[in-house]
């Protein structure tokens, strides 16, 4: 029963960093029709943000000793600003550009961000410590739970809920609802084209952010790669929730995320090294049944 | 007093000329429907004027204010209101929700919840199904929706890109009723692209006709219909 609980709780918490990476995802694939890979390398960057730039394995703490309600907010803010910015320099540049040529240049702005970071933090993994705390188990229900697993889940439930306020109750929810729809359509009832985008820009920045401290806590490390494995199954998890699906891309994280652990959980040992195989090979078995992925808007489609 | 000047107008897409330098003017409160062919131009012409596509050369001026260039959100918020061919209706949104981005641009609440009950008075259907996804509406309300949502804009001119495409003679029947007592209820000037001159002509108003890019024949729609060239310029006799 306790080991049940366990997995339940490794697969929600699992879930919900994918479940906050599809989102970073969608929401800018939603209203721009851009795949951005650089999202990984923007989570990278807000961690490194709170350490000062240094060579040294050991890392030199800069922001990362604020308080926490210092700390989170600062870090949000790099996080809507380096996204907002990467908009402004990058991705307007090519907004009638078609997707693949899009997608390119995200490729290349993550390949800028993550050369920076090499430059100003070298490429070896340094060791951060955030709230050492939230590493200590809390019994839940008979069993022993890392807080941090708990704190992971209600931030992103709290995250889910929040967003969806603002989707679906606010004007500016509204609008960017209606630019995902119909991006052309929405500009011609009055809906301003780039402040549709920055928003998306700045939420995804922000989800980012918050997927970095959720990572540098886990694992204690700021690592220049930390954000490409997420990146990709967040990237993954659009495409299975339907591409420009926001609650299928969340629902398909969480999906991935129970998936991974359950495979870890119940394979021979002498499989679980390749369990990302088996993750992966489910995803492809989704997408051979159903290739427009599993929640695709039926709404969506119009009926002639 | 013109609500809408075009002036020798010019759209190519790539290497094909959609527009040949158009000129036209829409005075306030007036009906222009605009005919043709496939292929003529007509579409383009509506994409033009709302910034959707640019003109490479001419100039397009919305109550005296210049709009050549502008970005679609700024030519609406001139009070131009296109509703496109294809009936864009947001499937994934709420019919509510579809007329709510209609009226995002408009500051007076009350005055938008007022009209909004006027759009649900005009269109029962809708407000039955209020909550429901738009995009499981048939073609026909979906017309009627995007007509409705475009009315949300508050516009001072609206253009309908073929409001009878795809609709069934009843159906158009209603649009058309609906349009012409609108017109009449709001001092709302109409350009309308459609293909059958007959109901121009029911309806009334001047009537322009397109051909290869250009406007080769313009006048009262009553005439115009009774006008042999009308019928040369769909069936390329003549001399052009």
């Amino acid at each position: 029963m306790t080991e049940l609980l366990q997995i339940v709780f490794d697969a929600l918490s699992l879930g919900s960093l994918y479940a906050l990476g599809a989102l970073g995802i969608a929401l800018i694939f939603g209203v721009m029709r851009l795949v951005n890979f650089a999202h990984g390398d923007f989570i990278a960057f807000c961690v490194f943000a709170m350490l000062w730039p240094s060579i040294n394995a050991a890392a030199i703490v800069f922001a990362g000793n604020l308080p926490f309600y210092l700390l989170i907010p600062l870090l949000l803010l790099v996080g809507a600003a380096l996204s907002v910015l990467s908009e402004v320099i990058v991705f307007r540049r090519f907004r009638n550009a078609n997707p693949a040529t899009m997608m390119i240049a995200s490729f290349a702005l993550g390949f800028a961000i993550r050369n920076f970071l090499l430059m100003m933090y070298s490429s070896r993994p340094k060791s951060i410590t955030l709230w050492p705390r939230l590493s200590l188990p809390v019994e839940v229900l008979g069993a022993r739970i890392p807080m941090l697993q708990v704190v992971t889940i209600i931030i992103t439930l709290v995250v889910l809920a929040a967003l969806t306020v603002f989707l679906k109750r606010t004007r500016y929810g509204l609008e960017m609802r209606a630019a995902a729809d119909n991006f052309t359509m929405a500009r011609m009832l009055g809906v301003r084209a780039n402040g549709v985008i920055l928003l998306a820009f700045a939420i995804s920045g922000m989800l980012a952010a918050a997927i970095g401290l959720i990572l540098a806590t886990n694992s204690g490390t700021a690592d220049i790669g930390m954000g490409a494995n997420l990146m990709l199954i967040a990237f993954i998890a659009t495409v299975i929730g339907g591409l420009g699906s926001v609650p299928g891309a969340v629902a398909a994280g969480f999906l991935i995320g129970g998936a991974s652990v359950v495979f870890q959980a119940t394979l021979p040992h002498d499989a679980r090294v390749f369990r990302d195989a088996f993750v992966y090979g489910a995803v492809i078995v989704v997408l051979l049944v159903r290739p427009q992925g599993l929640f695709a808007p039926k709404s969506a489609k119009q009926r002639v | 007093m013109t609500l809408l000047a075009v002036n020798d107008v010019t759209v190519r897409y790539g290497r094909l000329t959609a527009l040949r330098g158009i000129t036209l003017t829409i005075a306030e409160g007036e009906v222009l429907f605009v005919t043709g062919p496939n292929g003529a131009g007509k579409s383009t012409l509506l994409n033009a004027i709302a910034g959707v596509v640019p003109a490479i050369s001419g100039s397009i001026a919305i109550d005296g204010a210049e709009v050549t260039g502008a970005p679609p959100e700024q030519i609406a918020r001139r009070g131009f209101s296109l509703v496109p061919e294809g009936r864009n209706v947001f499937g994934t949104l709420t019919i509510e929700e579809n007329l709510n981005v209609g009226a995002g641009m408009r500051a007076d609440k009350q005055q938008v919840a007022r009209d909004l009950e006027s759009v649900y008075h005009e269109f029962p259907m809708l407000a039955e199904r209020r909550h429901a996804a738009a995009g499981m509406l048939s073609g026909g309300q979906q017309q009627m929706l995007v007509i409705g949502r475009a009315l949300m804009a508050a516009p001072r001119l609206m253009a309908i890109d073929e409001p009878s495409l795809g609709l069934a003679p009843k159906i158009i029947d209603q649009v058309y009723e609906i349009l012409v007592r609108l017109r009449a209820q709001r001092r709302l000037t109409l350009l309308i692209v459609e293909q059958s001159s007959t109901r121009a002509m029911m309806t009334g108003g001047r009537m322009i006709l397109m051909r290869g890019g250009r406007i080769v024949l313009e006048g009262e729609a009553g005439d115009m219909v009774k006008d042999e060239r009308l019928k040369q310029a769909y069936f390329g006799f003549g001399d052009h």
